[in-house]
């Protein structure tokens, strides 16, 4: 690997053809450290028919863009090995990707080939003196390590930590425009179609009140309980992800990062710890209420009310609540 | 097709957890460890795939925790042989370093297919499978919930994205791919049935030995965070709680 430069650069996400909110938040935070450690901000942009995307991304004082059938929907293989090649001639200091579906697997894959150091899971960034110190988020959010980079380093960085508006431009920035790998036209990874969620299913985003339930309901027919409240308040259930993963609601029903945004009026959590997965789905809501054994669940730092209880008797006695008031 | 599912152990977060006086790491004397649930899933799939296409699963486990436990769990369930890797430091090394130890044994030991959980509650310096397809140069494909070997010999996943969306990517083998869910529930296994499996079946051991150094960020300091925010809690007893809590949902106009 070459000397790395003092650049940032942030990786472009782009799903369905619109950048994602996420790397505004990235070219936001990358505006500062670039400026910190006096380099460019540089602006990734990978795909194919994306030129049109690079005028929103002026934050940047450059953006290095690679056009090629191969990069129009993301596989790690694709993208990791491009960026690889983009750094041959100068490495940056600093990669910054979403801690999203693409930038973990980009940028595990890209730290290893190269190969340089990755952190992941990072809500903070720092340079102090020309070293950069990241603190980053582990074990479900109960602990948070600080660490210190030296060379080009490759982070995950955790949506919303810093804020969108700060990285987003109505100008476009210099587009320097890269050939591609030859040996992506013989890539063997090929994206064979998209499956979109299925369309029959309550459409969750558009909900204004959300009952979510996690692993504490323990088991598929206490949701009955969760419908039942749902019912009442007129609203619908939704799920974290062990409740999908067992099949006891569809993919439609998942809040967080693989699943939907949600911001509704109203965002009951019942027995979700809150891992920072679920938070990205959630942490918009209006109202966040949250009912939990564990008095050091996550869930609490983000809830503008809590419980430290076991929904299956706060639940009912809401419930009774409930019904009084309505009926009054 | 022979399959390589890769398990990590890693605390347990329903226990206390507490940093060692060096301020740098979890102290790991009292620690509970558990196996990684997406590697539960990612070795749910390599059964499924077993049963479909008459695969070989190896289930391979870096020597810490209970990760014996888990191999010997493994086999319970249906896998064909399990192996530990060992020596390691007690909580395990970093996962730039375990990747380096799987990446070592599955040269001596390739397989067709190499699978493993996306990504552990414990990560800090990288996910293994992406780390591993780097290391080993194989194709990759990580955030799955679903893996089909197909009829050319190669694979078909589902990749998710967000928003619910997935994506149908076919890839040849060998490859390896990060689960972060199979198509259905981890299968249940009796404990007796595991009991029975430690008689009668063997964990074979492999010898760490790491020729592919990664390099690492340093860690200056694993803290419990103060929380920035925290929610107003009600208290009392249940009836009283619910009654404060429908009292401000009414008042947000929230009941209709």
């Amino acid at each position: 690997m070459n000397t790395p430069s003092q650049d940032v650069w942030v990786y472009v996400e782009h799903p369905n053809g619109v950048v994602a909110p996420h790397t505004y938040e990235l070219l936001g935070k990358g505006r500062d450290l670039a400026q910190a450690l006096g380099g460019r901000l540089v602006a990734v942009l990978l795909g194919h028919d994306v030129a049109s995307l690079a005028q929103t991304l002026g934050t940047a004082d450059l953006v290095l863009s690679v056009d090629h059938q191969r990069l129009a929907s993301f596989t790690p293989d694709a993208h990791a090995r491009t960026v690889r090649a983009l750094g041959e001639s100068a490495m940056p200091r600093l990669l910054l990707c979403g801690a999203t579906s693409a930038g973990i697997d980009l940028a595990s894959l890209l730290s290893a080939l190269v190969p340089v150091p990755m952190v992941v899971n990072v809500r903070a960034i720092e340079v102090e003196g020309g070293r950069v110190i990241t603190t980053s988020q582990l074990c479900g959010g109960k602990l948070l390590c600080e660490m210190e980079l030296t060379g080009c380093t490759v982070l995950t960085v955790l949506a919303g930590a810093f804020p969108a508006e700060a990285g987003f431009a109505t100008r476009g920035a210099p587009v320097e425009s890269m050939a591609a790998p030859a040996a992506l036209d013989q890539a063997p990874v090929h994206v064979l179609r998209l499956i979109e969620p299925a369309g029959e299913d309550v459409d969750i985003t558009r909900v204004s009140i959300l009952i979510a339930v996690g692993r504490g309901i323990q088991r598929k027919e206490n949701l009955q309980l969760a419908e039942e409240l749902a019912g009442l308040l007129a609203g619908a259930v939704c799920a974290s992800r062990p409740v999908i993963d067992q099949g006891w609601l569809p993919l439609s029903r998942q809040v967080g990062k693989s699943g939907m945004v949600v911001k509704p009026a109203l965002y009951l959590a019942l027995g979700i710890s809150g891992a920072p997965e679920h938070l990205e789905g959630m942490r918009n809501a209006e109202l966040i209420v949250a009912v939990n054994t564990d008095a050091g669940a996550p869930i609490f730092n983000v809830a503008h009310y809590g419980v430290v209880g076991d929904m299956f008797e706060v639940i009912p006695a809401l419930m009774a609540q409930l019904r009084e008031r309505k009926a009054a | 097709m022979k399959i390589a599912v890769l398990l990590t152990m890693v605390p347990d977060l329903v226990e206390e957890l507490e940093i060692d006086p060096s301020g740098t790491a979890l102290d790991t004397q009292w620690l509970r460890y558990v196996l990684s649930e997406s590697d539960d899933h990612a070795l749910e799939q390599a059964l499924l795939l077993k049963d479909r296409h008459s695969a070989s699963v190896t289930a391979l486990a870096l020597d810490y925790g209970d990760a014996e436990q888990a191999l010997f769990t493994a086999l319970a369930k249906g896998a064909d042989a399990a192996i530990k890797i060992a020596p390691v430091p007690p909580g395990g090394p970093n996962r730039r370093g375990a990747a380096a130890l799987f990446a070592e044994v599955l040269r001596r030991q390739p397989a067709d297919l190499i699978l493993t959980g996306v990504q552990a509650t414990n990560d800090l310096d990288g996910h293994l499978p992406g780390l591993l397809g780097g290391l080993l140069d194989l194709r990759y494909v990580g955030v799955t919930r679903s893996v089909e070997a197909s009829a050319d010999g190669g694979l078909v996943v589902q990749k998710e994205y967000p928003g619910g969306v997935a994506a149908e990517i076919s890839l040849p083998t060998p490859a390896v791919i990060g689960v972060i869910s199979a198509p259905q529930p981890p299968r249940y296994v009796p404990v007796a049935r595991i009991r029975e499996v430690t008689k009668t079946r063997m964990v074979g051991v492999e010898a760490a030995i790491a020729v592919d150094p990664q390099p690492a960020a340093v860690i200056r300091r694993l803290y419990k965070p103060e929380p920035a925010g925290h929610a107003t809690m009600l208290t009392g007893p249940p009836e009283q709680m619910a009654q404060e809590l429908a009292a401000i949902l009414e008042g947000r106009g929230l009941l209709r």
